[in-house]
């Protein structure tokens, strides 16, 4: 297959009122990891959400696997390889880590044992803790148990929103090398971040959105290294 | 047309239900219709102006609404001989008595820390406080209940007019609002329903069984009125010389006066009510009400105290609530604890502010005298309805029995459609409020 | 000290029926908690439907009656039940096609789902008055005692006795037999723990995939059935009649609150809290104080903390005191 497995072309949009996305485009590569990040209210979280179909698009479209998918409700787009992870109120807390990814493989009707073996591989503090609600883990913890309840479909391809927000540094670093993981194992990850310079150092493509619309686009390690970028959103 | 067009002729379509009741059934039973329809007016304002204005689901109006039943008799009866020696002053001592231990279980709760220690104190100033309470308590009871206990049995009152028993019923049932207010107004809308339900409950359950009090369901009779009595009117040469000048006859006419004369006073206190509720919706007090109700969160960051709000709203509700249970209990001239009952003391309050606007106080007044037309219409309508229905069947056949039988509680099933069906169709009532 | 008899009295007064009543409560509760938990209001006209069961199903065993079918020692009621279980869930769930489902397409606030239900209370009870009637029935038949007050006098030798009525065994083993059930429809079955995704977190639940639509209709069913059996086992236990059974809303919810709305384990704690209360406040423990305490010991009054006219308002105080003081419950359901 050519051309990116992800993309949402020429996206313009919002919830209703005002349009938050104003014509930006997000591709990811098979087996990529793409980064979008930006400014406070660019439109990174709307970006994503829109691709996942959570919002309506008034232009643009999206595209998985070449096919166009702009029309689909977002629990037809899981069925079609798709999964989402948000930022928060991202696990069932009352129930037990295993219960939750018992709930991420709810469509599949197959035998999904081999595939939770596999995310207790990738993440191995959760077969520790598998009989545990996940209401009771910590902050990097539950974030593991969310992104393994998505994994459970076996998607091509994730969304992680945020996926580091309100974490200690050093669990942001485990985190991320998760995420390499992740992406190792064959799943292509998109993944809107706060923490701009970290995300982008192990991306392999970065999206710069400013104000609904693409700023800057290229490799990770490009984007850290504009001179712009840095002084704009990194700090210097 | 207009919206103050469109009032009007709810108005008068109402009215014009009732003066045909009193074609086509009595003018007594018409008038008995706007008299109650007058109370319930009170009523569903109480009501209006606690969901109207502050967003408060009170289900516990029944409550509200026998403590102004209570406050009538309370006020307007003679004081029980010997009664007061027997045991009132020991009574007053334990109540208050009681009010202190909360008091002070209440002060603990907040000033100790949470843990075992503040627990352990709760519990033995709450447990020692309830028996030393019946100790001081029962033989004061039993003394007054012993007293000539066919006919009395109680404190009695304070032997003064019963009108007065009115703003006294709105004082009474705004204190226990503003207990009941203080300590439930925090919890979320349906918790709040929820807690309001079971309060009025406990409030009935209290006027049931404290016998020295209000008779418990020996019940009072013998509240005095503000009118004359039928007979009494039948009994005087005015009255009958103007009976027969007008053509009626004399009983039938004494009836349709009293009524009147009591439709008269119930209507002066709606009118007030109406004026004093209007005014304040249009005062700065008003607008700061409905600034709240539409955006609590806005209103508390501009610096409104919204919870000391919420408290006066509910204490006003309360007043006027009491106040028609005033009103009630001295057309009635008896305070029936029994009587109050969930399902025609609040719920079909409810009935009657949602189906006449929420949030608007002539769209509660219309409410009630709907609500409460049809709420007695249906059963002589269901009634003529089966019998037309069943006139194909033998008499004395269990099934007529059944269905005539069943006609009563079509009224049930009327009401609860009308809910469903308003709630759903027309959700800000007939007619909307701001 | 004349422990025996005093326990004898104890369980007999207050153990048993407590035990009864509780487990009543608990079943009527769990119907109310699950519907809160997934269709997140207070359905107010859950005692109507509690009502409306029993009354099919008492409709069912005259008819069973009639046709001389019977299961003696055991009422035949029991045999009914299924029917009245069917129809309770068909005119639950018609209910909610027509009154509940079209608020779901946009976002309502509870209180209007509740008033809603007021209105559906007010349509099931004149339903029920209007099938059966007002008054009082008793429709328990078969065998009244396990065994009786002489009997068990007869093989103690004891002064105190006790009586242990068939309707109470049955509801016992009815209320373990549904709640064993209950839990392990909700902890070992993909529907059952799909509902609680849903309770949990709707939107991630609808995310997974889980059909909205079916987690309410098995809702409503389940609640339609615990409401008619615990209607019935009320009913065979005391006796049926309309208005006491819209009076059982109030304790129901004081058992559901108590233990956690939405808690399908609270509701069940929540139900013998509640029923303990009642008949522990309102006992006279004179008879038990007698048997136990020394001689010139006796006790004078009837050692009553309240009247029984005051059962009524003690589910309510313990419901109001919970709702102040412990809103979430005991095992923390969803927060007031």
């Amino acid at each position: 297959m050519t051309g990116p497995l992800l993309v949402g072309e020429a996206m313009v949009g919002g919830y209703g009122g005002a349009d938050i996305l104003k014509g930006c485009t997000i591709a990811v590569d098979k087996g990529e990891i793409a980064v979008i990040v930006g400014p406070n209210g660019a439109g990174k979280s709307t970006a994503m959400k829109a691709i996942f179909g959570m919002l309506a698009l008034r232009e643009g479209s999206v595209k998985l696997g070449g096919e166009d998918i702009t029309r689909l409700r977002p629990e037809e787009r899981v069925a079609k390889g798709m999964a989402f992870v948000p930022q928060t109120e991202n696990v069932f807390a009352s129930m037990t880590v295993e219960e939750n990814l018992e709930m991420g493989a709810f469509l599949r009707r197959d035998d999904f044992r081999p595939t939770m073996e596999q995310v207790y591989e990738l993440f191995p503090i959760l077969r520790e803790k598998r009989l545990q609600p996940a209401g009771e883990l910590s902050g990097g913890q539950r974030q593991q148990v969310a992104v393994g309840r998505a994994l459970m479909t076996q998607p091509s391809v994730i969304l992680l929103d945020e996926p580091t927000a309100g974490v200690s540094p050093i669990v942001m670093d485990e985190l991320f090398d998760r995420i390499i993981d992740v992406a190792r194992s064959g799943v292509t990850v998109l993944m809107v971040e706060q923490n701009a310079r970290q995300a982008l150092e192990i991306a392999d493509r970065g999206y710069v959105l400013v104000q609904g619309a693409n700023r800057f686009t290229g490799a990770g390690s490009e984007l850290l290294a504009n001179p712009e970028v840095r002084s704009t959103f990194l700090g210097g | 047309m207009s919206v103050a067009r469109r009032n009007l002729l709810l108005f008068l379509g109402v009215a014009g239900l009732i003066v045909l009741t009193g074609f086509t059934q009595s003018w007594n039973a018409a008038l008995t219709i706007v008299n109650m329809g007058l109370i319930s007016a009170v009523m569903a304002l109480g009501v209006n102006i606690q969901w109207g204005y502050a967003g408060l689901y009170n289900v516990g109006t029944m409550g509200f609404v026998a403590l102004g039943g209570l406050a009538t008799a309370l006020v307007a009866l003679q004081p029980v001989s010997g009664a007061w020696q027997a045991g009132g002053l020991r009574i007053v001592t334990a109540l208050l008595f009681g009010a202190a231990v909360i008091v002070v279980a209440a002060q603990l709760y907040k000033r100790m820390p949470k843990g075992l220690p503040r627990f352990a104190a709760l519990a033995v100033v709450l447990v020692g406080g309830f028996f030393a309470y019946r100790w001081i308590l029962d033989p004061a009871a039993a003394g007054v209940e012993a007293i000539n206990p066919a006919l009395q049995g109680n404190l009695g009152g304070l032997g003064l007019p019963v009108l007065l028993s009115w703003p006294a019923g709105a004082l009474l049932a705004a204190g226990a609002g503003w207990l009941i207010g203080k300590t439930a107004l925090g919890l979320r809308s349906d918790y709040l329903a929820i807690a309001t339900l079971g309060i009025a409950e406990i409030v009935i359950a209290v006027m049931k069984n404290e016998d020295w009090l209000d008779r418990g369901v020996k019940n009072i009779v013998d509240i005095p009125r503000p009118v004359p009595f039928e007979v009494d009117l039948q009994a005087s040469e005015a009255f009958l010389s103007f009976a027969s000048n007008i053509g009626a006859n004399p009983v039938a006419a004494s009836a349709v006066v009293v009524k009147l004369l009591y439709a008269g006073l119930f209507l002066a206190v709606l009118l007030a009510l109406i004026w004093l509720s209007e005014a304040a919706l249009h005062s700065p007090w008003g607008r700061m009400m409905r600034a709240i109700r539409d955006n609590e969160v806005a209103a508390a960051a501009m610096g409104k105290d919204v919870t000391r709000r919420h408290l006066q709203i509910f204490v006003l509700g309360c007043a006027v609530l009491g106040i028609s249970g005033a009103m009630l209990s001295t057309m009635e001239g008896q305070l029936t604890p029994g009587a109050y009952q969930p399902l025609r003391f609040t719920f079909l309050i409810w009935v009657m502010v949602v189906v006449g606007g929420s949030g608007s106080n002539l769209g509660s007044v219309l409410g009630g005298f709907l609500i409460w037309y049809l709420w007695v219409q249906v059963e002589p309508w269901g009634n003529g309805l089966m019998a037309l229905a069943t006139s194909g069947m033998a008499d004395g056949s269990p099934l007529k029995h059944h269905l005539m039988e069943s006609a009563a509680h079509m009224r049930l099933l009327v009401m609860g459609v009308i809910l469903i069906a308003v709630l759903r169709f027309r959700p800000q009532g007939l007619i909307p409020g701001k | 000290m004349d422990v025996l008899n005093a326990l004898v009295a104890f369980l007999n007064f207050v153990i048993l029926p407590a035990a009864t009543y509780g487990s009543q409560l608990a079943l009527g509760a769990l119907g109310a908690t699950l519907v809160y938990g997934i269709l997140r209001f207070s359905n107010f006209a859950h005692g109507d439907t509690m009502a409306f069961g029993t009354m099919a199903t008492i409709i069912a065993t005259w008819g069973l009656q009639a046709m001389g079918v019977s299961i003696a020692p055991l009422p035949t009621a029991l045999l009914a039940l299924p029917v009245g279980v069917l129809a309770t869930a068909l005119v639950v769930l018609a209910t909610d096609r027509l009154v509940y489902r079209p608020y779901r397409t946009r976002k309502t606030p509870s209180i209007t789902l509740v008033m809603t239900s007021l209105g559906v209370m007010f349509v099931m009870g004149g339903l029920v008055r209007v099938f059966i009637g007002v008054d009082d029935r008793q429709f328990a038949d078969g065998e009244r005692f396990i065994f009786t007050a002489a009997q068990f006098r007869e093989w103690t030798g004891l002064t105190e006795t006790m009586a242990l009525r068939t309707t109470q065994v049955i509801t016992l083993v009815a209320t373990i037999v549904a709640v064993a059930w209950l839990n392990w429809f909700l902890k070992r079955t993909r529907t059952g723990k799909s509902m609680r995704a849903f309770s949990d977190n709707e939107n991630l639940a609808l995310l997974s995939g889980i059909n909205p639509e079916r987690v309410v209709t098995i809702v409503w069913i389940l609640s339609a059935a615990l409401a008619t059996l615990a209607g019935v086992l009320y009913g065979l236990d005391k006796s049926f009649r309309p208005i006491t059974y819209f009076q059982l809303l109030l304790p129901v919810f004081a058992a559901a609150v108590v233990g956690g709305l939405g808690n399908p384990l609270g509701a069940v704690a929540g139900g013998f809290v509640v029923a303990f209360s009642e008949v522990v406040v309102t006992y006279s423990f004179r008879k038990v104080a007698t048997y136990l305490l020394p001689a010139d010991w006796q006790p004078e009054g009837l050692l009553q903390l309240l009247t029984t006219d005051y059962k009524v308002a003690v589910s309510f105080t313990v419901l109001v005191l919970v709702l102040l003081f412990r809103p979430t419950g005991i095992f923390r359901g969803k927060a007031a």
